[in-house]
């Protein structure tokens, strides 16, 4: 994929990110990874009928301009490996937009799709790892490909929350070692012991080592490793490996530290993907919280929270802040502890409903993985929201470092 | 000569017929033009810079998304500058697009709100009536002050 520079081609799909002086920020993010924006011909004369042709007749010029360069994207008048579709946060129409050229893109061709809603103070640091997904599937399928963990291999995630580590061998975990961060490479030097010592190997040992999460490229860069990935096709390929689902389609939700993230998988590669929580308040740091003010250990706050009943307690964690606030006028007010910990873990899982699962096409199985999946309240919560059931797999905290040493496998020589 | 706002703001067809009678059309080309061979920054493809939006607060509120605000950075000293106004509704994309709409309605709304003359007319959407539409634009141009600067 690319072209003979490896050079990975990203349509830009977008409302006016080059009035919103964000394009630099683009631009610079698409440079780290290798990759250019195009902007997808189309005739201008065709702008009067698309909105009748594509079925959404809206008022603004360059919401038909997106549906135009989404049909030629699709038609393959312009040839690229990726699309990023992109409109203003906070714009109801471009919203709209933005969401059905996502699913016509989807539906028509199999090019890896991003969508993002942008501010004037979104930086290249924000779309980074969106966009290092992107060209990942478009560069490297053949590496996504990969089903069964072979030789000796390790993967460690330095994550915002916690540092994990495996080592693997002939598709078995034989060690492991979760520690939390404090610094980074202290940390990862921890889990990493950890998970050797566990294994009862030793660092020369191991044939090939991968990184992932917010430290991977201190990590990576101190441990050698042969591979670097961000956290979305690393995490893709280890949720479908550990709960044993690499073909067809599954929905994975990850409800890391600091973040969360939402990818629609098809044979284990991912294909629209959304990433983000508007607050703290719909990832582990809202729990960790939680768990402090009703003075249980967050490893206890799961069965708690599945004895209550989430009906009882108002909570809105759209704001880590007002959410605790609503936690302290619960108890204030008598509500029951357990109670409290269901409405916790039924506001997280309503932000990721409203937030990434409106952004991404939900299919079953729907995989939860990430530390906040062994909170048993919110998987729990999750089904009852969606009415589905919902997947946690064994080991589903160590996604990262699973899907990493997974990955780092196929550079293992034969 | 009169300084006129035209809309759409970056019709070609209009910024000539203002300036071929004599009166200085205030189109976004110029500050286009303005904002990519002036200032020296590498914020393709137009140069709007991080900056622009927060100019544009002056136009619209902060929930105001953030491409109406770049936007108004460019069009809204135009609006303020604007000793008359020509507006043109219903326009195909050909005859000039600024591309969000929320921004044409602010804009819109800013130039009628100042006390300047203002022609209005829908686009002819048949040849027999495109002379006439013509005709309106010239005889509203032919109106306004023409002394020399």
């Amino acid at each position: 994929m690319g072209d003979k520079t490896g050079v990975v081609k990203i349509a830009l799909v977008s409302c006016g990110s080059e009035y919103s002086g964000v394009q630099p920020e683009f631009e610079a993010a698409a440079e780290k990874v290798n990759a250019k924006f195009v902007y997808p011909e189309i005739d201008v004369a065709g702008l009067d009928s698309i909105g009748k042709e594509f079925g959404l007749e809206v008022a603004s010029g360059d919401l038909l301009l997106m549906m135009a360069r989404a049909k030629a994207v699709v038609e393959g008048t312009t040839q690229v490996d990726g699309v990023f579709i992109t409109t203003c946060f906070r714009c109801a129409e471009g919203a709209i937009v933005r969401n059905e050229v996502r699913r016509y893109i989807h539906r028509y061709s199999d090019l890896p799709v991003i969508s993002y809603s942008f501010t004037e103070r979104t930086t290249s640091g924000t779309l980074l790892t969106r966009l290092e997904a992107l060209t990942t599937v478009a560069r490297r399928r053949h590496l996504l490909a990969r089903e069964t963990q072979t030789g000796l291999t390790a993967g460690i995630d330095s994550g915002s929350t916690t540092t994990k580590a495996v080592v693997m061998k002939d598709n078995e975990i034989i060690g492991s070692g979760w520690v939390p961060t404090t610094k980074v490479l202290e940390s990862a030097e921890e889990a990493y012991s950890l998970a050797l010592k566990e294994a009862g190997v030793s660092r020369d040992e191991i044939q090939a080592l991968g990184t992932t999460g917010y430290g991977r490229f201190l990590v990576g860069e101190h441990f050698n490793a042969r591979l670097i990935q961000e956290e979305i096709t690393v995490n893709s390929k280890g949720a479908v490996y550990l709960a044993d689902i690499q073909k067809g389609p599954a929905t994975v939700i990850d409800i890391g530290g600091m973040d969360n993230k939402a990818i629609s998988v098809d044979d284990g590669i991912p294909g629209m993907f959304t990433m983000g929580g508007i607050c703290a308040g719909a990832s582990g740091r809202f729990f960790e919280m939680i768990s402090k003010r009703l003075g249980v250990d967050i490893t206890e706050l799961g069965a708690l929270a599945v004895k209550g009943m989430q009906e009882k307690v108002t909570m809105n964690s759209y704001c880590i802040v007002f959410g605790i606030q609503s936690l302290v006028n619960s108890l204030a007010k008598g509500a029951l502890p357990e109670d409290v910990a269901a409405a916790a873990c039924y506001s997280v899982v309503e932000q990721i409903f409203e937030q990434q699962l409106q952004e991404v096409d939900v299919k079953e199985p729907l995989i939860l993985v990430g530390g906040s999946s062994l909170i048993e309240g919110v998987p729990k919560a999750l089904g009852d929201l969606l009415k589905i059931d919902v997947l946690v797999p064994k080991n589903s905290h160590m996604i990262g470092a699973v899907g990493a040493a997974l990955l780092a496998s196929g550079y293992v020589e034969e | 000569m009169a300084k006129v706002f035209i809309y759409p703001v970056n019709s070609l067809i209009l910024a000539d017929l203002v300036e071929r009678f004599g009166h200085k059309p205030l189109a976004v080309m110029n500050q286009v033009r303005e904002k990519v061979t002036k200032i020296s920054l590498d914020s393709p493809p137009i140069n709007i810079t991080p900056e622009d939006p927060k100019i544009g607060l002056r136009y619209a509120a902060v929930e105001v998304p953030p491409g109406v605000r770049g936007r108004m950075a460019l069009i809204g000293p135009l609006i303020e500058d604007a000793e008359a106004a020509i507006i043109v509704s219903d326009p195909p994309t050909n005859f000039g697009c600024v591309g969000c709409n929320r921004t044409n309605e602010l804009m819109k709304y800013l130039v009628r709100s100042k006390d300047i003359p203002i022609l209005e007319l829908r686009y002819p959407e048949a040849e027999e009536y495109a002379q006439e539409f013509v005709y309106k634009i010239v005889a509203f141009l032919e109106s306004l002050p023409r002394e020399e600067e």
